[in-house]
């Protein structure tokens, strides 16, 4: 721990190893996302992309970078971030490892709402929509029937799993119901793809991440780490647990809803990079900023995987976390059993 | 058990069996009501006569539809039932379902990879779904089956094994197109594609399964105990695990193969059970085996009558009837504490 005063009488206090991890993250994210702009069917090396990028390069050029590759790359920087930064709210909340948005519930929700769009009918800006929808509307629900004089970790768990177990099934209905297209393009949606991608998608999430990050980062992050020491102590220590909670559940389905909004539900993203970072920064309580950082890398990582482990196969990123976190997910489930965390 | 300051007075033996006949009968209401409702109703004496009647004007649509899938109907949700209750005796954790733990995602997750593979036989696949089946429970047992594990963490556990197996099954739905087609219906659960040959293919497997665990019945009573106690009862605990185990596959992994992966039907019934019976295994078994194919018919028979023309999945139903008495269970607060 290590403090910086200034002569006003300002103080910060950082970790340099989560600080290192951090920034070392985002360089890795920029460093592949350098890598992804700079591959595909028109070839560019890093520094071409980089004069592109500063106003140098030809026309096509142009238009190859900003309009095709960097909305991309944007969106997956983004959506990475967000998903992390709930997935980690998340997890300290409920004070478990594998709680996490995609288990709890909240994923399938807005997949519900999105599906819902697909049988109906409707444009790409309809799905988004709903899916953010879909997604408040689980969290609400979710948070209704686990109150009671307060809401509790497990009992959140246990309906966030009771929820997402109806909400599976209301989702396979619903994809029966759709013709067959139309039920390839939900599954690809269900799954998370970053295709096509515009300034469109990236919009609305950058203005909720713009403002929502910094909250939890400034605002709530010191009173997070209190609640970890449990509720009793948080109030204690003058954390306004019960009202906290709610904002910082909001916040998290808020990042969460609208992440999928514009990638469709990634799966395990969420789940792996506060556990990643917690990893590398070995530092207790919630790591929210060194999370984000590692949670774009993972995506911006997952889907140049995605995009050419097969040639003339393109996989959406979905694929790719899926199987990754997957194994991770067995794997520490192992581990946590042996360590009696389980 | 000889003690008698332990045995159950007589009179509740008697209730227990007429409860039990009772049950039976209303099974045998839902059977008939399951071949008489449908696209085309039939009146009782239709079901009878095309039951009977090689040359009855129904005898087509029961032979051909109505009756393997209300047979798959009862064959599945037996074994739902039954392999619900024994897990949550093995695992001595209330909310162990094999919907909620991942047994039958693991099982959807082997048969998507045969479909994959180009294995859409009932005969191949049936053999994927039981080695997946067998993998999950195997690890669902070796994450919570020994102390310290606590309901809402299996259960936590479970969800995420879920949300793997749900994310490769998606995978393979996307990477080909004609296997979205064939899994999508599947996935959700349902009787419709049952046939004559499906049925056939999979009674085996839920019949030898039916026996293993109603054997084990009495071994996993003294289990509950503890093991010390169940060996100084003369129980195997090490042996009786394995059968439990060998059960589950085949119980969950032949009713996933035929009817896609189903939830809360192994949840709900032991629950709503042992209000009746109490915890013995003796009686709670045969009722859960008898009560279970009522519930997944009954599902099965509301989807058929809520969704016309066509018809609601049984999967659907009873996710969406199941998950409330999933959350009233679990908000009621008995088993939510860590």
């Amino acid at each position: 721990m290590t403090v910086i005063r200034t002569p006003g009488g300002l103080s910060v206090r950082f970790r340099p190893r989560a600080l290192a991890v951090g920034v070392g993250a985002a360089v890795l994210a920029a460093g592949l996302g350098l890598v992804a702009m700079g591959s595909g069917d028109y070839p560019m090396g890093p520094t071409d992309v980089l004069r592109t990028l500063t106003g140098g390069g030809s026309a096509a050029e142009q238009f190859i970078v900003t309009e095709l590759r960097l909305p991309r790359l944007v969106t997956a920087l983004l959506v990475g971030a967000a998903l992390a930064l709930g997935g980690t709210v998340f997890q300290s909340l409920v004070r478990n490892p594998l709680g996490s948005p995609d288990i709890l519930g909240f994923t399938q929700g807005a997949s519900t709402g999105a599906l819902v769009v697909v049988v109906l009918g409707g444009g790409s800006l309809a799905l988004a929509g709903a899916a953010v929808v879909g997604g408040l509307a689980t969290g609400l629900l979710i948070y209704a029937l686990a109150w009671r004089r307060g809401v509790h970790g497990y009992r959140l768990v246990l309906v966030g799993i009771g929820v997402a177990a109806i909400l599976t099934g209301v989702n396979g209905y619903l994809l029966t119901r759709a013709p067959l297209m139309d039920a390839a393009r939900a599954v690809l949606w269900l799954t998370g793809s970053l295709d096509g991608r515009g300034w469109a998608n990236a919009g609305p999430l950058l203005a909720v991440t713009a403002v929502l990050a910094p909250l939890l980062l400034v605002a709530c992050a010191p009173a997070l780490r209190m609640m970890e020491l449990g509720d009793d102590t948080a109030n204690a220590l003058g954390v306004p647990v019960r009202r906290l909670r709610l904002v910082l559940l909001a916040a998290a389905v808020l990042l969460v809803s609208f992440a999928a909004a514009a990638a469709g539900p990634v799966s395990f993203v969420a789940l792996v990079a506060p556990h990643v970072a917690k990893r590398l920064t070995r530092a207790p309580g919630p790591n929210l900023l060194p999370s984000m950082a590692v949670g774009s890398a993972l995506l911006v990582g997952a889907d140049l995987l995605a995009q050419r482990a097969f040639t003339g196969h393109q996989l959406p990123v979905g694929v790719v976390t899926g199987v990754l976190g997957g194994g991770y997910l067995v794997w520490l489930l192992a581990v946590e059993r042996r360590a009696g965390r389980l | 058990m000889p003690d008698r300051s332990t045995a159950p007075p007589k009179r509740h033996r008697a209730a227990r069996t007429v409860g039990l006949l009772g049950a039976v009968a209303l099974l045998g209401v839902i059977l008939v009501l399951s071949i008489a409702v449908g696209a085309k109703s039939l009146p009782l004496a239709d079901v009878w006569s095309g039951l009977l009647h090689r040359d009855a004007a129904e005898y087509a649509v029961v032979h051909r539809m109505r009756l393997p899938r209300t047979l798959l109907g009862l064959l599945a949700g037996t074994a739902l039932g039954v392999a619900g209750a024994v897990m949550q005796a093995l695992t001595r954790n209330p909310l162990a379902d094999p919907g909620l733990l991942g047994i039958n995602a693991g099982a959807s997750a082997a048969v998507a990879t045969a479909a994959f593979l180009g294995v859409t036989a009932i005969g191949g696949y049936v053999w994927f779904a039981l080695l997946g089946a067998a993998v999950v429970t195997a690890l669902v047992y070796a994450v919570g089956g020994g102390r310290g594990a606590t309901p809402a963490r299996l259960a936590l556990a479970g969800a995420a094994l879920n949300a793997t197996l749900y994310s490769f099954v998606s995978a393979v739905m996307l990477l080909d197109t004609a296997s979205l087609d064939r899994l999508r219906f599947w996935t959700v659960g349902s009787l419709a594609s049952a046939d004559s040959a499906t049925v056939t293919r999979v009674a085996p497997f839920i019949l030898v399964g039916l026996l293993v665990a109603l054997g084990a019945a009495r071994p996993l009573n003294a289990l509950a105990l503890g093991d010390d106690a169940a060996r100084a009862l003369g129980a195997r605990p090490a042996v009786i695990r394995a059968a439990v185990i060998v059960a589950v596959t085949l119980l969950c992994g032949a009713a996933t193969a035929a009817c896609g992966p189903i939830v809360f039907v192994g949840l709900l019934v032991p629950h709503l059970v042992r209000a009746l019976t109490g915890p013995d295994l003796r009686w709670l078994l045969p009722y859960c085996a008898v009560l279970a194919p009522v519930l997944l018919l009954g599902a099965d028979v509301l989807g058929r009558v809520l969704g016309r023309p066509g018809e609601l999945q049984v999967g659907m139903v009873t996710a969406v009837l199941g998950g409330p008495l999933f959350l009233w269970l679990v908000t009621r607060g008995r088993v939510a504490h860590p």
